[in-house]
């Protein structure tokens, strides 16, 4: 019997979980990320000679609701085509009964990784509102993100920014052109339970899906049917939150924050656009919706806001005042 | 005497789903052997190894430490005693072995006694030569942290031997060969430098025959693997345990 050395069994365990693309247009490159249940891997299409990212479910042989789940991942990502969200290529089975997709691999940084770089807040916010922009056309679509957080953000070498990871979203509007969980390969798969009027997939009673911290509050209690664009916003309010972090305190930024990421939902912004105006209004130095300033307040942002025509009126009376003075007849 | 059989496939043991932990604790004897003899095969090298380099001892006296306590397993029915529910399978066993040898002259009355000592043929050489080839590096089972670890990683390295060698008969079989030398020559010895080009170079084939080639080697290889570690589980939540501990993912 063969004798195998520790590096022999490491590389057995590594290939043992390769995906089998035998007889596909694809040739795995490297492993990318691991998140979840799935894996990220670069490949390269030998097809169309391009390098893309190849996302597969861990374990070979998946059935049922993981691999209904990231079939329904590809096709929520096919029909958002938006400049802020990664753009899905291809999806199907491998010979090993995995369920993959392919999508355009972004060489870039994960958000939480990035953000260090980016130094004035100013930069971060106009970050922020491109994440919100994408989130915004996801809902037009009627397409819920569930799991917005920085780690699902990936910035572009080019500073583009796409909004990753849509394994948990849940579609809102039941114009879906093929129902979103049917695998091609078993079209009639009765495992692909679903409920018809919502799009939602049924993910057993109790199940809690999100990263805490991140998810709203009535996501948390696992309220998925009544879930609304505002569960979104709860998380893009925690998001702005983590992106100023480490900045001196900011009372309208920090009331955008709280009123983006209200425990009570009725006290959250109605729509993404509305919380993107905010973040506008606070970048051009205009009050906010999200708080009401007093006079004090009104009048140091004016000043903040008008400084330079301040001084000058100021330097001009000033100088005025001096001449006539000085100059006595 | 009680002979491991160390045959490949399904031939060693009946087809029900958990079989060897309801085999041990199953009424008839010849069945109970049976499902001994599945268990063996997979532990008997972590356990020597870890009685030669835990606890100090010499080759002859691990050898019969391994057979007594594989021979005390069946006799004393230690196996009914394990609660799947409570602790993985290996824990269990290495706590036994633990066990064994500080009880170990009671045991050995226990065997004089009981007259007929069963003797497992077992490859120590083989062992040995694993121990000797500096693949296991004994300071790496200092502290009693990493017991469990180093247990693991040889009940690791045991299940991917067996598995190795049933995916060798099912090439002979099938004709194969050539497929299992790309195995070997990738996913036994090849290290970073290796390349499915090269191969298919050496070997006078196409990259996309090798990739063909080894996919199939690698989805048999892991057929095989987690059909052994299902034999030995004790139900579906150990070996959904146990396969996320050997490859890192949760089988379905």
């Amino acid at each position: 019997m063969r004798q195998l050395s520790d590096k022999a069994v490491t590389r057995l365990r590594n290939s043992a979980e390769l995906p089998d693309l035998s007889g596909t247009r694809y040739r795995l490159l490297e492993r990318v990320a691991r998140g979840g249940m799935s894996v990220v891997y670069a490949a390269q299409d030998r097809d169309l000679q391009r390098r893309v990212a190849l996302k597969v479910l861990e374990a070979p042989g998946s059935q049922g609701e993981l691999a209904d789940r990231l079939m329904r991942e590809a096709r929520v990502l096919a029909r958002l085509e938006h400049p802020g969200i990664v753009p899905v290529h291809d999806v199907g089975r491998l010979p090993d009964g995995r369920v993959f997709y392919t999508m355009k691999f972004v060489e870039g940084q994960r958000l939480d990784q990035y953000i260090g770089s980016l130094t004035p807040i100013s930069d971060r916010l106009r970050l922020f509102q491109r994440i919100c922009d994408a989130v915004a056309f996801a809902h037009a679509r009627g397409v819920l993100h569930r799991d917005l957080k920085p780690a699902n953000v990936m910035v572009g070498s080019f500073g583009e920014v796409l909004v990753m990871d849509w394994g948990l979203a849940k579609i809102l509007t039941g114009d879906v052109e093929t129902q979103p969980g049917a695998d091609p390969a078993s079209p009639h798969d009765p495992a692909n339970r679903r409920n018809k009027t919502t799009g939602s997939v049924v993910t057993g009673h109790g199940r809690v899906m999100g990263t805490p911290g991140y998810m709203s509050p009535e996501q948390a209690r696992g309220e998925v049917e009544s879930l609304d664009a505002r569960s979104d916003i709860f998380s893009l309010g925690q998001l702005l939150r983590s992106l100023r972090s480490e900045r001196p305190s900011d009372r309208s930024l920090d009331a955008i924050c709280a009123k983006a990421s209200a425990q009570e939902r009725a006290a959250r912004y109605a729509t993404v656009q509305e919380l993107v105006a905010d973040v506008s209004r606070y970048l051009d130095g205009l009050a906010v919706e999200a708080r009401r300033e007093n006079i004090f307040e009104k009048v140091g942002r004016f000043y903040r806001r008008y400084r330079f025509f301040i001084l000058l009126t100021a330097a001009y009376l000033v100088m005025r005042i001096l001449l006539l003075v000085l100059i006595k007849p | 005497m009680l002979q491991p059989t160390f045959r490949g496939g399904d031939a060693g043991f009946p087809a029900t789903r958990w079989s060897v932990i309801e085999g041990v604790r199953s009424g008839d004897t010849a069945e109970r052997r049976r499902a001994l003899e599945t268990l063996c095969q997979e532990y008997w090298k972590p356990v020597y190894k870890y009685v030669r380099l835990r606890w100090s001892r010499g080759a002859e006296d691990a050898q019969d430490i391994t057979q007594g306590f594989f021979a005390e397993m069946l006799e004393r029915e230690l196996l009914n005693r394990f609660d799947a529910g409570k602790s993985r399978l290996r824990t269990y066993l290495r706590l036994c072995v633990d066990s064994f040898l500080l009880n170990e002259d009671k045991a050995a009355r226990r065997q004089k006694r009981g007259g007929e000592v069963q003797h497992l043929a077992l490859d120590f050489a083989g062992a040995e030569d694993e121990l000797a080839g500096g693949c296991i590096d004994a300071a790496a089972i200092a502290s009693p942290d990493s017991l469990d670890e180093f247990f693991e990683k040889e009940w690791v390295r045991s299940l991917f031997t067996l598995a190795v060698e049933d995916l060798r008969t099912l090439c002979i079989a099938q004709g194969r060969e050539r497929t299992f030398q790309l195995f070997e020559a990738y996913d036994l010895d090849g290290d970073d430098n290796s390349s499915y080009e090269q191969l298919a170079q050496q070997y006078g084939i196409t990259v996309t025959a090798v990739t063909n080639a080894l996919a199939w080697a690698r989805r048999e290889f892991r057929k095989m693997a987690l059909e052994r570690l299902r034999r030995t589980c004790g139900s579906d939540e150990e070996f959904q345990r146990e396969t996320k501990a050997v490859f890192g993912w949760q089988a379905q």
